[in-house]
């Protein structure tokens, strides 16, 4: 198949994009994606590279008929994240660590990430602020460091890696929310910096509008995206939705990993975005890891979703 | 054999009704939250009324809102959470962990109650 730039038929396979599959490797070369086969072999030829891994959504604490293993399937991701080839650099937490916020959830949490022996990059989910401190305990466990609610920023590999935080000071009727404070200081914080620089954002709510009837965007995530805009590859990675999404705007490639807990029926399926029960069978299809690589002169980061079942 | 059994059940209800008159604090009302929707929506009530909200969902609720102390803690499944409306008005939420998700209650003055909306 031949693919053009731009033109209907790029446009075909990006909304194609939107729905990416189960376990496939995509890589991105002068705009035009494609599709390298299967994970085995897909990891076979993006194990060398820097990589650094995501999971999101673990929700300690949930025990409703969704899923009422969460510890379980948690365990089965950490699993996943050490059989991965090659050694990743660390890896990112896109938030809802826990479910209610409670001391006992975030130990669970980090009693079974630990044995990843990789660092982790937090940021909170809605789920994370809900102490009677509102983030207190978020803060003390993961906030050293960062400023706010938890953002912050740092480099790893050449590549800038952001971590903002869309779930705090939500408005009525409004969708997931940055701030003008935290806006402020993303500006300030790209500035100077080389438009080649790869720039990895990540933040619990999507940046991007998924669907904003069921809140999965960023009131002022444009704003924010905007400051983006120069750079020649950006990767914005993001949880919330429990499920795999993929779009390329430009050079920003946007991406939304699966749960370790339970997956969420997609937009306008069902009457609610609520914890969607499957057949026992069926959930370890629907929960996994993502699994990016970083490769030195490829504009775009190659993203492998790999669920907990295949 | 119907006509007997049909007229005590009226008989019953107009015995009952009295009980629907009495003084405006007495009721209650409940908003269930379940599918990530607060129901009913919009809820007139009389000041004095006491508004209880119980989230039947999965998943953790709040009620939030500009309005001074009208603002829960995250409601777990089973949870409730109350307020008492005293002033007349229209109050807005929403749930502040899912914004998308609003409601409304409208305060009638305690005169006057009567007149539809």
């Amino acid at each position: 198949m031949t693919l053009q730039n731009d033109g209907p038929s790029r446009r075909k396979v990006l909304e194609c994009m939107t729905w990416a599959g189960t376990g496939v490797l995509w890589t991105v070369a002068g705009g035009v994606p494609a599709s390298l086969g299967i994970i085995d072999e897909a990891v076979a030829q993006e194990a060398k590279g820097f990589t650094f891994l995501q999971i999101s959504d673990s929700h300690m604490g949930f025990d409703k008929p969704a899923n009422p293993d969460v510890k379980g399937t948690l365990e089965e991701a950490i699993a996943r994240v050490k059989a991965v080839p090659g050694s990743p650099a660390f890896m990112i937490h896109t938030g809802d660590i826990s479910h209610l916020s409670k001391p006992s959830e975030f130990d669970d949490a980090d009693k079974i990430i630990s044995q990843a022996k990789l660092d982790v990059h937090y940021v909170p989910g809605e789920h994370d602020l809900i102490d009677e401190g509102r983030g207190k305990l978020y803060r003390e466990r993961y906030g050293r460091g960062t400023r706010g609610d938890g953002y912050y920023s740092f480099d790893a590999n050449g590549v800038h890696f952001v971590g903002l935080v869309n779930v705090v000071d939500l408005k009525g009727g409004g969708l997931g929310n940055l701030g003008a404070e935290q806006i402020a200081w993303l500006e300030s914080d790209l500035r100077g910096r080389s438009a080649s620089q790869p720039v990895v954002v990540f933040a619990h709510i999507p940046l991007w509008t998924v669907y904003p009837e069921w809140g999965w965007g960023t009131d002022d995530g444009a704003q924010a995206l905007g400051y983006l805009k120069r750079f020649g590859s950006v990767t914005v990675l993001n949880g919330h939705i429990h499920q795999v999404m993929q779009k390329v705007e430009g050079n920003v490639t946007f991406h939304t990993a699966r749960s370790t807990a339970f997956p969420q029926p997609s937009p306008g399926t069902a009457p609610s975005p609520g914890p969607m029960k499957v057949a026992d069978d069926k959930l370890r299809t629907l929960l996994g890891i993502a699994d990016i690589t970083y490769k030195q002169n490829e504009q775009r980061l190659a993203i492998i979703d790999t669920p907990l079942k295949g | 054999m119907m006509k007997p059994s049909y007229i005590s059940r009226w008989a019953a209800a107009a015995v009952a009704m009295p009980l629907f008159v009495v003084p405006a604090n007495a009721e209650d009302m409940t908003i269930k939250i379940d599918n990530f929707v607060f129901s009913p929506q919009t809820a007139t009530i009389k000041a004095g009324t006491k508004v209880t909200w119980v989230n039947e969902d999965d998943i953790p609720h709040t009620v939030a809102s500009t309005t001074q102390g009208l603002r829960s803690k995250a409601l777990d499944t089973g949870e409730t959470y109350s307020f008492t409306f005293t002033t007349p008005g229209t109050y807005k939420y929403f749930c502040g962990l899912h914004p998308h998700m609003t409601g409304s209650i409208v305060v009638e003055g305690t005169t006057g109650s009567n007149t539809p909306r």
